[in-house]
């Protein structure tokens, strides 16, 4: 369960070596409630690592692996149902995909991406809200990106798939009031972590514990969008009422 | 029909399918239908804070229309059914010269919640919590049965401050208290510290029923912990101006006050609010009458002041600690982390009922309301470690946020009351938010 602060017993990340994601398994490692992990990923050293590393934060955590494509929908409800056989309170969707570039020129590649930023985000929620539905309980921490809110000719399609994730996972929040589980999303601006290594940090760069941070906040009440840092909220939402050619014209 | 339920601290929120029952025969039928996979649970007012009366996916058993006038007779044994509220039976009761024989800071509880959480009123010191003023409880099990335990019957242990995870309550007799009127004669005193609190306290414990102090837990430096002691009696019937029984009148039922969209109690208008409150209070001892809703149920006047603190809620952290010593360290580490307590009251229990799950023991308790807040969690796992290591526990119908191992370390019946549980319910059919939470 969740407590009153907010928080959990049993945690499911999908996408399961992500910096921020173990940003924040670490906060929440921290508040001492920590049962279960299911780290749901692509198996290789970075998910055994990051297992590891869990382990840790939560010795007392009982830690599982999950094999778990995001780009393979198909599998996506026999690889996560039978993690419902336990408690799960917190679902953290955490998987993505950074193109080299705004788009890329081979159209398999390009719909790769979305494929797993925004498909795969579908089909994965769409089994974990059945469960929690089921449950009467629980949350849904869904890392979505100012890159979608509005999109930019130098990465619209990342900021297009995450776009794409954003719309649904504010439509599954509705759709699940009155179910006892809440969606929170959260837009981060650029966080310096491995999927952003090399890449010049954009103005108002985080790390991936300043992400957790705002999860952890965030996670008991309401759900609802949040960004971080916080003042991006009121930079997007200038950003997003700025004529074309005014946009077209600024250094993003 | 299925509903978010949630605590009178409106922390967490989860969804159940809600059955109202009006009848013994509705329970046990809800009961039959219910199993490990569909768990049930009893709710009656929904005044436990934290997740006591939740049962996420399973059903909520709504007990409150299972209520009716409850039954006097000669010896002052009042046979009442579970979904009456403690105010409906004080009402019932006065008229006729008898009265609650303990009731919690609220009228609006049920007796089966008050069974399920073996309560706790301010005459603690004196007449013991609930449990010690029941001649016979009646319960449905977890396989339907009817149950009627009578007062020393150990199964009762099972359910009196078994939160619900024992059995339907459908009715109890209760002993009453014979008054002499409808009226209390109050002394109010202010305290400069916690020092003085806990001295006026102990020392008017000897000559009053019902006491309790409202503290200051804002006031810095030496002031943390100055107060407002109330110690009051059933004003006789000689008593000038004391009202008689039977002209008690139920107190009017008020519109709720709106919850707000941001929370408004915070450290700085409680500040202000207990500041004006200490200051208001007679700085000698002062006495006079009170009615009983003034004395017992100060806070029934702003219904839906749950609402205040916004839609993040707030937690009552309500401990108990045996020892002078331990208090102070409580105090003091709860102002050292700057903890901001909005709501203070402070009493001193007497001895336990005994039942292994009921949560009074002979001590100091606390209780401290706070704004929900992330960043509480390590402060009151700070608390937590110090009332444990002093022999103490938390308050399980308050509680929305203990740590199970350091719940299970300070409730050494724990073991006693599952074997009980397990007679009681073999099919795992009770269970709750909080039962799951603290693995009970
Ligand atoms: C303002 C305020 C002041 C309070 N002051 C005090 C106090 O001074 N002393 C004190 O001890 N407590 C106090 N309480 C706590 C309160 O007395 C308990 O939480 C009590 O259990 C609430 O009863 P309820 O009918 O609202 O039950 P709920 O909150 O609905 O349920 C509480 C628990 O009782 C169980 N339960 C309810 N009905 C039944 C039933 N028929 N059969 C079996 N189990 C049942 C539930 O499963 C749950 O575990 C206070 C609460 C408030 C809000
Ligand atoms: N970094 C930023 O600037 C930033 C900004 C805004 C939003 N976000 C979003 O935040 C989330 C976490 O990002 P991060 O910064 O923590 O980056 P990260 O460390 O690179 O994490 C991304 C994770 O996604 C996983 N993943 C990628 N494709 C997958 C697939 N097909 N199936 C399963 N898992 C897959 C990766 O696993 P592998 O190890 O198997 O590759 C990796 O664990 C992402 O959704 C990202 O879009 C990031």
């Amino acid at each position: 369960m969740i407590d009153a602060l907010g928080a959990p017993q049993s945690v499911l990340v999908l996408g399961g070596g992500s910096d921020i994601a173990l940003a924040t398994l670490r906060r929440w490692a921290g508040a001492g409630r920590l049962e279960r992990v299911v780290l749901a990923g692509r198996p290789g050293p970075r998910r055994d690592a990051a297992a590891d590393r869990v382990r840790g934060w939560a010795p007392d955590a009982a830690v599982e692996v999950v094999d778990f494509d995001a780009a393979r929908p198909d599998t996506h409800a026999a690889a996560l149902d039978p993690v419902f056989a336990g408690p799960v309170d917190v679902v953290l969707l955490a998987f993505g995909v950074l193109p080299d570039g705004p788009t890329l020129p081979d159209p398999v590649a390009a719909a790769a991406v979305v494929t797993t930023n925004f498909t795969g985000a579908v089909s994965a929620l769409t089994v974990v809200a059945g469960h929690l539905r089921a449950a009467g309980h629980g949350r849904v921490v869904v890392l979505s990106s100012v890159a979608g809110e509005r999109v930019r000719r130098s990465n619209y399609l990342y900021g297009a798939s995450k776009a794409g994730l954003d719309g649904f996972a504010t439509g599954l929040g509705e759709d699940l009031r009155g179910s006892g589980v809440e969606v929170l999303i959260v837009r981060p601006g650029f966080v310096r972590s491995s999927m952003t290594d090399g890449l010049e940090p954009a103005p108002l760069a985080v790390d991936p514990d300043d992400v957790a941070r705002v999860v952890v906040r965030r996670t008991p009440g309401p759900g609802g969008v949040v960004w971080v840092p916080g003042t991006l909220r009121a930079v997007m939402s200038v950003l997003r009422h700025v004529p074309t050619p005014v946009f077209r014209r600024l250094p993003l | 029909m299925s509903g978010l339920v949630t605590g009178w601290g409106r922390t967490t929120a989860t969804r159940a399918d809600r059955v109202p029952v009006r009848s013994v025969d509705d329970v046990v039928a809800a009961v039959r239908a219910a199993g490990p996979d569909r768990p049930l649970l009893a709710r009656g007012l929904g005044r436990a804070y934290g997740d006591a009366a939740l049962c996420a996916g399973g059903t909520v058993l709504d007990v409150r229309p299972l209520a009716g006038p409850p039954v006097l007779d000669a010896d002052g044994v009042a046979d009442v059914a579970a979904g009456t509220s403690i105010g409906e039976l004080l009402d019932a009761a006065l008229p006729h010269g008898l009265f609650v024989p303990v009731s919690p800071g609220t009228r609006h509880v049920t007796v089966g919640g008050a069974l399920a959480a073996d309560v706790h009123g301010k005459n603690h010191h004196r007449d013991g919590s609930i449990a010690r003023h029941l001649e016979s409880v009646t319960v449905v099990d977890g396989t339907g049965t009817v149950r009627e335990l009578a007062a020393g019957d150990p199964l009762l242990g099972g359910v009196l401050g078994g939160m619900g995870l024992g059995g339907v309550v459908v009715s109890a007799r209760v002993r009453l208290l014979p008054v002499a009127s409808a009226s209390m004669l109050v002394r109010t005193r202010r305290t400069a510290d916690l020092e003085e609190t806990m001295a006026v306290l102990a020392a008017d414990d000897a000559e009053h029923r019902y006491t309790v102090a409202w503290l200051d837990l804002l006031a810095g430096g030496r002031r943390t912990g100055r107060g407002v002691v109330t110690s009051g009696d059933h004003a006789g019937a000689d008593t000038p101006g004391a009202l008689a029984p039977e002209r008690h009148d139920p107190p009017p039922r008020l519109p709720a006050v709106p919850a707000l969209p941001l929370g408004a109690v915070r450290r700085g208008p409680a500040t202000a609010f207990n500041t004006a409150y200490w200051h208001r209070a007679p700085r000698r001892p002062s006495r006079g009458l009170q009615s009983t809703a003034a004395f017992f149920h100060p806070l029934d006047v702003l219904p839906g002041w749950n609402g205040l603190y916004g839609p993040r809620g707030f937690v009552q952290y309500q401990v108990v600690v045996p020892d002078d010593e331990s208090l102070r360290r409580l105090v003091a580490g709860l102002r050292a982390d700057g903890v901001a307590v909005t709501l203070a009251v402070l009493k001193r229990f007497g001895p336990g009922s005994g039942h292994p799950l009921s949560f009074p023991s002979p001590g100091w308790t606390l209780a401290a309301d706070l704004a929900a807040d992330a960043a509480l969690g390590p402060a009151l796992d700070r608390a937590d470690a110090l009332v444990a290591a002093a022999g103490g526990r938390t308050y399980l119908a308050k509680d929305a946020r203990v740590r199970p191992d350091v719940l299970q370390a300070t409730y050494p019946g724990l073991e006693r009351w599952r074997a009980l549980r397990a007679t009681l319910d073999p099919r795992g059919v009770f269970t709750s938010d909080l039962a799951r939470r603290l693995h009970l």
